[in-house]
Formats: structure tokens, C-alpha cells, sequence
């Protein structure tokens, strides 16, 4: 006996609303360290701590002193912004003008995840935060549930990620990230002011993050340990996509999102992940560049 | 300036009474970073805030010596590796009493340091080999998931007429295990399982893809096994706002206000297991350690009320033991069939007894009574008092 029309269109809304409502804040996620990439050539391994630290500053800031959502998310965005300009400028920068061996920079941004795990865990303590939700209710459409409060993030989310894009492709900034990300030393001769520019695009793949942690605090919670977990799956998008690559961030999320929504409805017990993991393995193999397979610029 | 000296002499005589005063170390090895952090720093924090109350009392009376309480408390970050570092640290500064580990994996390493060792170790693990014999130098902290399940199972089954149940755990070995027994004990009590062995990734935070083949299966009650508390309001809120009208459950302690935090109304109903730490049972003693627990790390945590128990029955053991237990473990083990106290931390004060001889042939674990909880209006009430007797 096969599964009833209705039943299993629902099946698939519920699958393609989970897998859009995932992919939004994935890209988020994604396009903060593909663009950190970018810039640096540095695999920041602290850009899930950057997440911990935007989704604390919201807990504080809205749900403990009730601010505007809106002006918690901003204030969220200029903190981890700001953190990330220390890090680059007291810890990237120096290390990268002092050594060209790119494991310098890796091990570095290792020791910066710790340092902020410890630090989190010390200034937040050790429990699990959350908000109110900052609308309710749940909208039932063509068999899917769609809560209210995850359709509102999904939207946030899809306007910055627009609003990344069209900074990074029609403003003047942008322009000059992307010089930066094709040919360093190409845009240093034209008249770019690397450095300057340098820390804007750290500063800003740190915003994308903390953004993406304040966002995603107002559904989803958050502790001070969650960043490693955060970092693995940004990884993840990227290696799919293409790291560096603006697009492949975006099309990485959306295939780990859609994988998750598929494969945990599809396939049972433990072995979801286990596939993913197996067929990025194997798709590295094939094309080790990732899907858009190119710099990013 | 004689007020000075007077003042000045006493102060000495005081320095040298506290300095005289003999130590007793009691050692916490668990996880304290990471997202498990919360299991092994409550149990570091409701030691040290025992070991305050007494050693504020003047210390503890073993023989006819007062004892201060000193906590050397290491962190494993869930790695065993590093939890048999941190045993052998512990006992090699002369600790025979270790609180920890929290979880299978870190308790199976330290195992065998504390047999080598001569020690004695409170793992919050529910792996039965570790304390079965020729094991036994381990003694379980909590109720195990396999003792709470059943119990709570046959409630749901007999006052809520649960018929189909559906488990769900995290890709980690020790709510792995949980699930397995959960769906063994479920199995027995004649309830049909809708769904066996579905898993979700650690890190996971939209539980929507991983619970919609779940719910599709209808459930009368949904099992989240071995769950850490920022788990369940994600899950159980994603579980109710996909229409889920069911039951849910878990065996494991839980934290009140994460779960009014980012569930709110939608965690009502939601049954877990606690230790004294629901208001309606608590004795005046159990009130003070809430006080004084909140004082000092700045908020009441639910899984402290189950947590309470271990520096506790350490020191009312060694007290009945004699001095000589302190360095001789085997005298402590000899003492656990003959302790029977009441029970300091519940209203009523039910007996309070080492356990679980049902289970693993000897009595290794700790008699904390299994309290029934469920969720409403943003604090927990306690459903029904049981044990693992």
C-alpha cells in the first residue's frame, strides 16, 4: 500500500519548508567565514564563538533588559564586529606579516576558539539561554507547519544575505574586498588600501556571525560551549560550496539544509549524518574545490 | 594598644587552631567545558557549596576530629583521556573520594585508576559494568535512565492510557544506551514502539526536519532519551508547534528555567526526573543549600537538587565508618550496607540507603529518591515520589 497523495505532499512541504528555513540561517553562518576566508586565506576556527557571542549579547540585551529586538540585533552585529577588529589587528594581522606558512594562521585561530570558549564559559556561565519568542503563532500552509517565529528569521535572514550581496557586487567597498580576494597584491598596486579594507571584511564576516547567533538565539537558544559545533557545520557549507566563494556559501547551506531535511524524514536512526559526511567525502574527491569551484570575487 | 595585643594573640591562637585543623579532600572530575559543561560544574558547585555550609559550621566530625572540606575539582571536557589524567592527579594528591565522572565513555577510563588506586569514584553514568561485580569501586550518583524509564512508562501507560511510544536520543553513545534500555523496558510493559532508534546530531538546534518522520507516526508519548537540558525545549517546542498533541518525556534531569526560557507554555505537560529539588518536598535543609547554592554561583540550577547527594553521603559514610575510611576505601564499602539515615534533603525525611543491589549485585548507588516531575506554568511539581527499590 503507498502513501496517500495528500499525505505525502504534505510530507514534502514540511520537508521543503524546513529545508528554506534552515538554508536561510545556514548562509548567514557560511558567509561570514567564506568571506573571512576570502579576504585572509585565514580558516577562522573562532567564527562559531563569534556566533555564541552575537546570540549572548541579544540573551542580555532583549531578553534580560528588553530592547528592541532590532536594536539588540545591531548591537550584537557592532560587538562581534568590533571583536573581530581586535582579533585582526592584534592577533591575524601581526602573525600574518611575521610568517607565510598558512598552518601559523590555522593554529592561531585554533587558539582563539579556545581562548574564547574559556572566556564565555567564565563571563556567561555554564547554562543553556533563550528569548521569548519575538512573535508567535504558527501558520499551517499546503500541509506544513510553519511557526511564525522561524518564518520571521527566514526573512531577516534572507535580507541581509541580499543586502551582503549587493554591498559586495555594487558598492565601492565591496568592489575592493573583491579585488583583494582575487590578487592581493594586484589591488595593493592599484591603490587599495589592503589593510584597511582587510579588517572591514574580518570585521564584517564576524558581524555575519554574530548576526546569525542573535538571530538564531530567538529560536534556537544557546551556550557557551556551542561555538566548535557552529564552526564544524560552517565547514561543512563551505567545503560544499566552495570556500571563499560567495555563491558556494549559499549553495552550500542550501544542500547541507535540504540533506538534513531529506535525509532525518527518509532515512532512520543514526545514519543521516553519517551519509553526509560520506557523500561530501566523496564529492571532495571528485571536485576537492567544492561546488562553485573557484576564488571568490 | 593592649586591645591591639590582646586582639593580636587571638587572632594568632585562631590562625594556629585553623591551621592545626586536619583536611579532608574530596575530589570532582567531570566535564566543565563545552556544551555538557552544566553536568560537571553543577556537580563542582554543589560540592563546594556543601563543603562551605560545613566548614562554616566549624568543619566535619569523623572520629573525634572536625574535618575542614576542601573540593579539588578537575575538568575532563567529556574526554576520557583526560578524565583518567585527572583521576590519577586526584588520588596521587592523596584523594580517595572522587566525584565524577558524568558521563560512560569518561567513567569506563577512570574505572581502573580508582580499582589500582584503592579509590572510590561517583560516576553520574549509567553503564551497569561499572558497578557490578568483580566491579566495585564505583558507585552510581543518580537514578539510571533503565531504573526511571519503567516507572515512568507504567504511570503514562496507566493514568494517561499510552499505547504507542516513539524514542528519540542524540548520536552519542551514552543516550544511545538510554534510548536502547528505554525502548527494552517499553518493550516489556507490552507498549508498541512507533519508531526505534531515531537519532539527532550533536549541535543540532531546528529539530523540525529530525521530528517530522517522528510525529508522522502519531505517538501517544514521545521519549527524548538521555536528553541535555538545551535540548529539550528546543525539541519539545518544535514538537508542539508542529501539531504534536502527545506526551513527552525524558529520564533525565532537567532545568526549569531554560525551559520556560525558550519553550514557555509549550513545555507544560513535559515529565522528567529530579532529585529534592521541587519546593513542595523540600526539608528546611535542602531550602538553606537552594539559598546558599544560589548565593554562590548566582542562580538556583534543578539538576543540583539531584546533585546534592553525593559530598553528603560521602561525609555521613566516613562519619559512621570511622577516621580510618578516610585512606581505606574498603572499610568505606564495608559501611554501605549498614548506612540507613533520614533523608536530610526530602520533607518527611524516607529512609536514605546506599542501593541498587537489584541491579548490579551490590549496593552501588546512591539512594536519591526518584521524584517524578512535570513541567507547568514554569516550575516543576512533582508528580509522585518513587525508588529504585
Amino acid at each position: 500500500m503507498g502513501l496517500a497523495p495528500t499525505y505525502l505532499g504534505s510530507v514534502m512541504s514540511q520537508i521543503i519548508v524546513n529545508g528554506l528555513m534552515l538554508s536561510a540561517t545556514y548562509a548567514l553562518i557560511a558567509l561570514g567565514i567564506t568571506l573571512i576566508f576570502a579576504i585572509m586565506n585565514v580558516m577562522n576556527f573562532a567564527h562559531g564563538q563569534m556566533y555564541v557571542l552575537g546570540g549572548f549579547m541579544v540573551y542580555y540585551t532583549y531578553g534580560v533588559w528588553h530592547w528592541p529586538f532590532a536594536l539588540s540585533l545591531l548591537v550584537a552585529a557592532l560587538v562581534v564586529a568590533a571583536v573581530g577588529l581586535i582579533l585582526e589587528r592584534f592577533f591575524f594581522r601581526s602573525v600574518l606579516r611575521r610568517s607565510r606558512r598558512e598552518e601559523s594562521t590555522m593554529l592561531l585561530a585554533v587558539g582563539t576558539a579556545l581562548l574564547l570558549d574559556s572566556l564565555a564559559l567564565a563571563l556567561f556561565g555554564e547554562k543553556q539561554r533563550g528569548v521569548p519568542d519575538v512573535v508567535s503563532g504558527v501558520y499551517h500552509l499546503a500541509g506544513a507547519y510553519i511557526p511564525a517565529r522561524r518564518l520571521l528569521i527566514f526573512a531577516i535572514a534572507a535580507v541581509l544575505t541580499t543586502a551582503f550581496i549587493v554591498f559586495i557586487n555594487y558598492t565601492r567597498p565591496g568592489r575592493a574586498l573583491r579585488a583583494i580576494a582575487q590578487d592581493r597584491e594586484t589591488a595593493a598596486l592599484q591603490g587599495v588600501d589592503v589593510t584597511r579594507y582587510s579588517a572591514l571584511g574580518f570585521g564584517l564576516g564576524a558581524a555575519l556571525s554574530g548576526l546569525a547567533g542573535g538571530l538564531l538565539i530567538s529560536t534556537d537558544a544557546i551556550n557557551s560551549g556551542a561555538g566548535n559545533l557552529i564552526s564544524i557545520k560552517a565547514f561543512i557549507m563551505i567545503m560544499i560550496g566552495g570556500a571563499g566563494v560567495v555563491s558556494g556559501a549559499i549553495a552550500g547551506a542550501l544542500v547541507l539544509a535540504f540533506s538534513e531535511a531529506i535525509g532525518y524524514y527518509f532515512i532512520p536512526g543514526s545514519l543521516p549524518y553519517l551519509l553526509i559526511l560520506t557523500g561530501l567525502i566523496v564529492f571532495l574527491l571528485f571536485r576537492p574545490q567544492g561546488i562553485m569551484g573557484r576564488r571568490w570575487g | 594598644m593592649k586591645a591591639t595585643a590582646v586582639l593580636g594573640v587571638g587572632l594568632f591562637f585562631i590562625g594556629v587552631a585553623l591551621a592545626q585543623q586536619p583536611v579532608l579532600k574530596i575530589g570532582v572530575n567531570g566535564v566543565m567545558s563545552g556544551p555538557a559543561a552544566s553536568w560537571g560544574l553543577v556537580n563542582k558547585y554543589s560540592a563546594e557549596t556543601t563543603a562551605a555550609m560545613i566548614n562554616a559550621e566549624g568543619g566535619w566530625k569523623i572520629g573525634d576530629k572536625k574535618y575542614k572540606v576542601e573540593i579539588v575539582a578537575l575538568d575532563d571536557k567529556n574526554d576520557p583521556k583526560i578524565s583518567a589524567a585527572n583521576a590519577e592527579k586526584l588520588v596521587s594528591m592523596g584523594v580517595k573520594y572522587i566525584i565524577g565522572p558524568n558521563v560512560d565513555t569518561t567513567a569506563g577510563a577512570v574505572m581502573p585508576v580508582m580499582e589500582k588506586a584503592k579509590a572510590i569514584n561517583f560516576p553520574y553514568a549509567f553503564s551497569k559494568e561499572l558497578y557490578t561485580p568483580p566491579h566495585g569501586n564505583s558507585i552510581l550518583g543518580m537514578i539510571a535512565s533503565y531504573q526511571a524509564g519503567p516507572v515512568i512508562y507504567k504511570y503514562l501507560k496507566e493514568k494517561k492510557g499510552v499505547k504507542n511510544i516513539a524514542f528519540l536520543a542524540r548520536n552519542e553513545a551514552d543516550p544511545l544506551n538510554q534510548m536502547k534500555e528505554g525502548e527494552d523496558a517499553a518493550k516489556m510493559l507490552g507498549l508498541n514502539i512507533v519508531t526505534s532508534g531515531a537519532t539527532y546530531e550533536p549541535g543540532t538546534t531546528d529539530f523540525a526536519p529530525v521530528l517530522q518522520g517522528i510525529l508522522a507516526k502519531n505517538p501517544d508519548l514521545l521519549v527524548l532519551s538521555g536528553v541535555a537540558p538545551g535540548d529539550a525545549p528546543l525539541l519539545i517546542k518544535s514538537a508542539r508547534e508542529m501539531g504534536y498533541k502527545g506526551l513527552l518525556s525524558t529520564e533525565t534531569a532537567q532545568d526549569a528555567k531554560i525551559l520556560q526560557q525558550v519553550a514557555g507554555s509549550l513545555a507544560d505537560g513535559f515529565i522528567s526526573v529530579g532529585g529534592a529539588s521541587t519546593p513542595s518536598i523540600q526539608t528546611p535543609y535542602m531550602l538553606d543549600f537552594v539559598k546558599a547554592y544560589t548565593k554562590r554561583v548566582g542562580e538556583w540550577n534543578d539538576e543540583a537538587g539531584t546533585k546534592v547527594y553525593a559530598l553528603e553521603m560521602i561525609l555521613r559514610t566516613l562519619q559512621l565508618a570511622g577516621p580510618a575510611a578516610i585512606n581505606d576505601v574498603e572499610l568505606f564499602k564495608k559501611t554501605l550496607t549498614k548506612f540507613n539515615i533520614p533523608n536530610p534533603f526530602v520533607k518527611g525525611n524516607p529512609p536514605l540507603k546506599f542501593v541498587g543491589s537489584a541491579y548490579f549485585s551490590q549496593p552501588r548507588q546512591l539512594g536519591v529518591p526518584m521524584v517524578v516531575n512535570e513541567f507547568k506554568d514554569g516550575k516543576f511539581q512533582t508528580l509522585f515520589v518513587g525508588s529504585v527499590e
